[in-house]
């Protein structure tokens, strides 16, 4: 078998075992690397790195880069393109019997109990950003504050709240916080 | 063939604005998908999320091809997943070929800084408007707390959370349904 269907087979794995999303893609990757040695484990590491400070899903991301890393620009395209494939099969399987079953009164019931959860959900994963974004590694809890990313954390959010300006595109802030950032030395 | 052109663009935006992933892209959703386009609504998102929770695959990838797929059946769902994968294949490969050490240039680590707490200060804002819309009676508060706590303070993967609360709603729905 040629080094880029063995890839494309490994990755079309991950996409229909990694659930959940985000870093559940990792274990695989780190498996890949161990099997194939088509990158080191340090150049694993730098991935990780970019893509999570790089915009785009962080499992796509890791698709493209290792896809990349180890067969070029067609590696990775079909790296990208292997792993979302189940996604996208099943999902509009489900798609299709959902249209079918949403008036289902089980089914209504199920999405009533799981939307609360599911905003707690995003609740826990806003703390985890928090927690890396406003705290920096200290000894005690007060002095690993980061200041100057609690104040801009609060300015922008204020800004979300108010109602004249809740027609400014997302990015918007997204581009502040990169000037900002840069003008502080953040 | 506009529509999937302006699916393609929309998810496309999405893709290329999302720092983080996963539930970052809450945000761009809530403005790309919910607020300008209204091919779903806030909670039909949220139980894209949950359904994406334990099932295979890249939450943000999934949520695309749900919406792509209401809206014009399986292209629709191709269409709108390749659209929010196409500026991660882009940024990555340049970035990949370019800058291998991307992340030691430092006024690119002080941006980044800088876009991670803008991230926050949008996550809790959509977390602020979720809570307003989905978190009503004594139970919401208590699921919403019950789902923060787990997974935020004690690391218990999602997929329990989605699993159990559907498991719930089998044995508990009745109960609960007369309280709201």
């Amino acid at each position: 078998m040629s080094k880029l269907l063995i890839m494309c087979l490994e990755f079309f794995k991950t996409g229909l075992f990694a659930v959940g999303g985000g870093l559940a893609t990792l274990p695989f990757l780190a498996q890949i690397q161990q099997k194939y040695q088509w990158f080191t484990a340090e150049e694993l590491a730098n991935m990780i790195a970019v893509s999570e400070s790089t915009p785009g899903p962080i499992g796509v991301n890791m698709a493209t880069y290792v896809g990349f890393t180890s067969l070029g620009v067609v590696g990775g395209i079909l790296a990208t393109l292997s792993l979302v494939l189940p996604s996208l099969i099943v999902i509009m399987a489900i798609a299709r019997a959902l249209d079918k079953y949403r008036e289902n009164k089980w089914i209504q019931g199920m999405f009533s109990f799981m939307r609360p959860a599911v905003t707690g959900l995003i609740a826990a994963a806003a703390f985890s950003v928090i927690r890396v974004a406003l705290f920096r590694k200290a000894d005690s809890l007060l002095a690993s504050v980061d200041w100057i990313a609690v104040a801009l954390f609060a300015v922008l959010l204020v800004l979300t709240q108010v109602k004249r300006l809740k027609k400014i595109h997302p990015a918007a802030y997204i581009g502040v916080g990169a000037v900002i950032g840069v003008i502080l030395s953040m | 063939m506009q529509i999937l052109w302006t699916l393609y663009r929309a998810f496309f935006m999405i893709g290329a604005l999302t720092f983080g992933g996963g539930y970052a892209m809450l945000p761009m959703l809530e403005r790309e998908i919910v607020a300008k386009h209204k091919w779903a609504t806030q909670e039909e998102i949220l139980d894209y999320f949950a359904i994406g929770q334990c099932t295979p695959g890249i939450i943000a990838v999934n949520t695309a091809t749900f919406v792509g797929y209401k809206q014009k059946g399986i292209i629709g769902g191709i269409v709108a997943t390749l659209g929010v994968v196409s500026p991660s294949i882009v940024i990555i490969m340049v970035i990949a070929a370019v800058l291998t050490n991307f992340m030691d240039v430092v006024w690119v680590q002080h941006a980044f800084a800088g876009i991670r707490v803008a991230v926050c200060a949008l996550i809790v804002a959509s977390v602020i408007k979720l809570a307003k819309s989905n978190v009503k009676a004594w139970w919401h508060i208590a699921l919403a707390v019950a789902a923060f706590v787990l997974v935020g303070l004690c690391g218990f993967s999602p997929v329990y959370i989605v699993v159990g609360c559907a498991l719930a709603s089998v044995v508990l729905g009745r109960r609960c349904e007369k309280h709201e």
